[in-house]
């Protein structure tokens, strides 16, 4: 059986690792059209923020592909996908048979349609291409100012890089406030605040329109609002939207991402879909969505490459969530941590001084989002009650407090979590 | 594989395990030296938990399939090949708190001296018995087979 990966990052390295833990005779072929060996996208902002060095980048060991007997074809473009004769052609005309494929090619970068696009000094933050030309951009020329468009989760680690790079970074965003999907009003307020104070320029409902040039590289950017603001680089982190090109052309079902069933399966029963590409089962909005995360992706890829060796892993869905750190004080947005409505319930704390905050929302007696900011000790026990969907109408009162233990949850649960499956007390 | 199990009837809250973890990550491995000199920059991977007459110590799960390595961005948390037990290389560790955000137990916490690193349970590197069930002495922590 011959399994082809298309992507090279979090879901292939979960579909590699599953595939070997129950079959050692599949041949795997992944292929990938950057050039570079499993490398962590979400460390480009460390690497670009000079905490890390371009080794530590490496998400796997050099010896990856040797240990899972995985063959790589990087620097390797997919063109298009046959379903019917079970093969996919590169772009150099060379056709691979697969029996199974995964679909694992994550996102695209948004590119808002601005005129000088194409000017030197402006780039995108997801690959690692992007992230070296910045540093090359930045050795190579003199930058004042740098700014971010994108006040999401992208934005805000390529501006935190850029600030520990010494730079003076302005950061627009089109929503009223900066990470507006994860965040809640009151977060985000925090947030903005530690920025400013660390000599961001916040922006917000306002955005880029145009890109000024001298001599070739970007020397100004015109905003919405008409101003005009100087500055040597532009980085444009606004997200990124499915990667589906090439499953829509094959006549695959696609929604906003490729659709997949609770095994990763796509339209078609050979072919599936994990990480950012995918349209998979969110647990606590109880819907099929995209949410482009780091753990979804392995999980995805790993219950893909169960299935295809024929270990069906039941699933019972991802959570959206995500963490970041804004100079120095660490975030985290867990389910529908900013939901509001009368159908929710908002427990919060706040001690802006210390920048502290925690926001739990109940829907009827369960947990379905948390906020945290500052303080994100033992936060996973969290994200368990709401994996889990345990009832917490008896231990609410103890979720609030600063020094949550899983003493404040239901036995039950304690038990259970404590003593791990098969071995309850 | 050996995982540490807990028998909070058995523990009387007495703290023993987190000294005698935090002596055994130590660079000296003496107590006195461990709490005089290193205790601002290590911190016991196991913790006591406390409400009233109920105790138990707590330390990495050992979860089947671990969401902290799911959740992991750097690869720093692994599975060891020779002992089994999910471990973190904190030589790869960027301090990001991904894993303490996804495990549900909350076994692993910020160590945010020098290079901030996710701090947890390793089983003490495939010693027999590992430290905090060696010091217990109330058998409220064993070391057990466990399918």
């Amino acid at each position: 059986m011959r399994i082809v990966i298309i992507g090279n990052s979090a879901a292939a390295v979960g579909a590699i690792e599953a595939i070997r833990q129950y079959d050692q005779s599949a041949e795997i072929l992944v292929i990938s059209e950057e050039p570079h060996c499993i490398y962590s996208r979400p460390l480009l902002s460390h690497y670009l923020g000079g905490e890390i060095d371009k080794a530590r980048l490496a998400y796997r060991g050099s010896d990856f592909y040797a240990r899972h007997h995985a063959k790589p074809m990087l620097n390797t473009r997919i063109v298009a996908i046959s379903p019917a004769d079970h093969t996919v052609r590169t772009a150099s005309g060379q056709v691979l048979h697969y029996d199974k494929l995964l679909l694992a090619t994550g996102g695209v970068p948004i590119v808002p349609p601005i005129p000088g696009l194409e000017t030197a000094g402006v780039f995108t933050f997801t690959r690692l291409d992007e992230a070296l030309g910045i540093l090359h951009h930045l050795e190579s020329h003199p930058v004042q100012r740098a700014v971010v468009v994108g006040g999401g989760m992208i934005g805000i680690k390529a501006t935190d890089a850029l600030l520990k790079r010494g730079l003076p970074v302005s950061m627009v965003e089109l929503a009223p406030r900066i990470l507006s999907t994860a965040l809640d009003d009151t977060a985000s307020r925090l947030l903005t605040r530690l920025l400013q104070d660390h000599g961001v320029e916040v922006l917000t409902e306002n955005t880029v329109t145009a890109i000024h040039s001298q001599d070739g590289h970007i020397a100004a950017v015109e905003l919405r609002d008409g101003r005009s603001l100087p500055c040597q680089l532009l980085v444009l982190g606004i997200g990124v939207r499915p990667n589906a090109g090439l499953a829509q052309a094959a006549g695959l079902q696609v929604n906003r991402g490729v659709v997949v069933d609770g095994h990763m399966r796509t339209s078609d029963p050979d072919i599936y879909a994990a990480g950012d590409v995918a349209e998979a089962y969110d647990l606590v909005v109880d819907l099929n969505r995209t949410v482009a995360i780091w753990p979804n992706a392995y999980r995805q890829g790993a219950i893909a490459g169960a299935h295809m060796v024929g270990v069906p892993r039941a699933d019972e869905g991802g959570i959206a969530m995500n963490t970041v750190e804004v100079c120095g004080v660490p975030a985290m947005s867990i389910g529908q941590g900013n939901a509001e409505g009368p159908e929710y319930e908002v427990l919060t704390e706040l001690d802006a001084p210390r920048n502290l905050y925690k926001r739990l929302v109940l829907k009827g007696d369960r947990l379905v989002g948390v906020i945290l900011v500052g303080n994100i000790n033992r936060a996973g026990i969290y994200t368990g009650l709401i994996r889990n969907k345990i009832d917490v109408s008896a231990c609410r009162k103890n979720l609030l407090s600063e020094r949550l233990s899983l003493l404040s949850l239901p036995d039950q649960y304690r038990k259970h979590i404590v003593t791990g499956a098969g071995i309850e007390v | 594989m050996k995982r540490i199990v807990i028998h909070e009837e058995h523990c009387i809250g007495c703290r023993l395990c987190e000294v005698h973890c935090l002596v055994q990550h130590s660079c000296s491995r003496d107590i006195i030296k461990a709490f005089r000199a290193e205790r601002d920059t290590i911190m016991p991977r196991v913790l006591v938990e406390e409400n009233g007459p109920v105790s138990f110590a707590l330390q990495c799960r050992q979860c089947p399939e671990p969401s902290c390595i799911e959740a992991c961005i750097s690869g720093a948390m692994h599975r060891d090949e020779r002992t089994g037990a999910v471990v973190c290389d904190e030589t790869k560790c960027v301090g990001c708190w991904m894993c303490i955000m996804v495990c549900p137990s909350g076994s692993i916490r910020q160590n945010l001296a020098g290079t901030r690193i996710a701090s947890k349970c390793d089983l003490c590197y495939g010693a027999e018995i590992p430290a905090c069930v060696a010091h217990c002495p109330n058998e409220a922590l064993t070391y057990e087979e466990v399918p």
